[in-house]
């Protein structure tokens, strides 16, 4: 007797499992190696214009982003995301990523109802929860510093 | 300037590899593990622990979509100081700003120069 519980079961066996500690192992070297050219664009910002680390921060993530849309243009980001897994779409320019192919892959039908209104279909849902959890976070804790 | 480097680099790859084991043991979506992050990234900062990570790490901790969430909190406070309640909402975009227009403006302009693959 088939049930949905002993089919899903049943399945389970035939599936492959993934390689964990391999997968694990790519995250972390591409994952790193994005931040290590992120600490690099810092220390240039900070020795070229003087910036605080800081203030380097901006013209790093924005470097970055630039970096991530161009390759993703010329579709290689793709192939480094099919490696790396997470270790291309924790970093920043995942965003960027999903912001770049979103656009890229509804071009077809037109500029204004492909590219713009699809631009934020994955990117969106990283917005929405970041304002909404910093709102929440920030309304608690300008209530504990008003209060004490 | 090589531990900068160094840890940078340990603590980057650290943070990818526990959205790695959300993709491989939870089954999540590379979109849920990018909410939970933000998220995380904000729950950090309001205990103030996601500053001294920064300071820590530098690129390692500035770079992974986890500082988003901690640069719309800060933002957020910023302005909170002068304005009370409403400042939360006036400063919220304030730091991640330069992010979000530069990621807009250069997906809009790639996705027209480039051509679809794959």
């Amino acid at each position: 007797m088939i049930t949905k519980e002993n089919y899903k079961q049943s399945l389970k066996d035939y599936q492959p499992k993934p390689k964990y500690f391999r997968n694990c192992l790519k995250a972390f070297m591409v994952g790193g190696f994005i931040c290590l050219i992120g600490q690099g664009l810092t220390f240039f910002y900070m020795e070229m214009f003087g910036f605080t680390s800081k203030e380097a921060g901006n013209p790093t993530v924005t470097t970055l982003i630039l970096i991530a849309a161009l390759l993703t243009g010329f579709g290689l980001y793709d192939k480094i995301g099919q490696f790396a897994g997470a270790g291309s779409a924790v970093p920043v320019t995942g965003f960027a990523n999903s912001i770049t192919s979103a656009a890229l892959e509804h071009k077809s039908e037109g500029i204004v109802l492909g590219i713009s209104t699809n631009m934020f279909k994955l990117a969106g849902s990283v917005i929405v929860f970041g304002t909404v959890a910093a709102y929440v976070v920030g309304v608690i804790r300008y209530t504990i510093q008003t209060l004490f | 300037m090589i531990m900068d480097f160094f840890w940078a680099f340990v603590v980057g790859g650290a943070i990818c590899v526990i959205g790695q084991l959300l993709l491989d043991i939870f089954k999540l979506t590379p979109a849920h593990v990018m909410s939970s992050f933000v998220v995380a990234g904000a729950v950090l900062d309001g205990f103030g622990l996601y500053d001294k990570l920064i300071e820590f790490a530098g690129a390692g901790a500035t770079v992974p979509i986890t500082s988003f969430g901690h640069s719309l909190l800060h933002g957020a406070m910023v302005q909170a100081e002068e304005h009370g309640f409403l400042g939360i909402a006036v400063g919220i975009f304030q730091l991640t700003s330069a992010g979000i227009a530069s990621a807009i403006l250069f997906g809009f302009i790639v996705a027209l120069i480039f051509k679809p693959r794959g």
